[in-house]
């Protein structure tokens, strides 16, 4: 994966913050942001997730123009993904499920920001499961970099195949 | 951010991140996070091919829960890091609670910091998030 830009905006975060039940006025009041020692808005900590959005080739997301989409329609499953953008995020596909992330914060990301991602495949291994089967762990490693350059965070995924869907 | 005279090591911080999560909340984090795995959005699909009971929450979306917690206990702008494994799924109908307990008060490149142990659990006391977090503090 690699994101040319990925706009960091007010809008954006604000919806975000929503989503996890962030009320913090941090992420959505300006006037309130600026009086503060951040000095704006800023991105809550796992916001650097939805860079999927800015990925142009990101294979969880139905693609306008009828290249087919694995969800649901008339039937339960309509065709099956294009697999072109797998390391992305660490989520996965039918089978796929996201196993650990890990950020780590060099710089703040505010409103404003315009950044820059590249994706590098880390390690790879394989676990017995009771409640999955063979378990196939792959990592991934994203640098976000912002509009002058400077590493803000480092984003690591870990993905695992399993066998069959997990018992709960 | 917190205060070193005000913290010591096994402070404890606790929250609810959520009561009954609904189903219109996972659709609220695919839409803001772009992750539109049908997993997570597509009862029918999920059910009768991917052979789960029901959708399910994204990892990231027990992740973000978390970090509410955690920035709401650290301040804004002051995590240097935060880390999670998913131990276990998180069902619509779940009701999360989040424990972030001070393990370490120490410097690191010239700034005071604290390590954090995170466990988020579901209402049968099941953890489906264990992680760790830095956090600048104020000396």
């Amino acid at each position: 994966m690699a994101i040319d830009k990925f706009l960091v905006e007010a809008s954006h975060i604000m919806m975000f913050a929503r989503s996890v039940g962030d009320a913090n006025p941090i992420y959505h009041d300006e006037e309130y942001a600026k009086k503060t020692d951040v000095g704006g808005i800023i991105a809550p900590p796992t916001f650097a997730q939805s860079s999927a959005q800015f990925d142009p080739n990101y294979f969880l997301r139905p693609k306008i123009g009828g290249e087919g989409w694995f969800g649901s329609g008339k039937e339960a499953s309509g065709a099956k993904p294009s697999s072109s953008s797998g390391e992305s995020g660490g989520g996965g596909a039918a089978m796929g499920l996201h196993a650990e992330q890990h950020f780590e914060y060099h710089l703040p990301v505010k409103a404003g920001d315009v950044l820059s991602a590249t994706t590098k495949p880390g390690n790879t291994w394989e676990k017995e499961s009771k409640r999955a089967g063979k378990l196939k762990f792959s990592e991934s490693v994203t640098e976000y970099r912002n509009q002058d350059g400077d590493l803000v965070i480092t984003a690591t995924g870990v993905g695992v195949q399993t066998e069959r869907a997990v018992d709960s | 951010m917190l205060k070193e005279s005000e913290i010591k090591i096994g402070d404890t911080h606790t929250a609810t991140l959520v009561e009954d999560l609904k189903r219109t909340q996972i659709v609220q984090y695919a839409g803001a996070s772009g992750d539109y795995n049908p997993l997570h959005t597509d009862e029918i699909f999920t059910t009768q091919v991917a052979g789960y009971p029901s959708v399910f929450a994204h990892g990231m979306l027990s992740m973000g829960l978390t970090g509410t917690m955690l920035t709401n206990y650290v301040g804004d702008g002051a995590l240097t890091k935060y880390g999670v494994r998913f131990t276990n799924q998180v069902w619509p109908g779940d009701t999360l609670t989040s424990t972030a307990t001070i393990i370490d008060i120490r410097e690191q490149d010239g700034e005071r910091v604290v390590d954090l142990q995170i466990e988020t659990t579901n209402q049968n006391d099941i953890a489906v998030i264990t992680g760790n977090a830095t956090a600048k503090i104020e000396s």
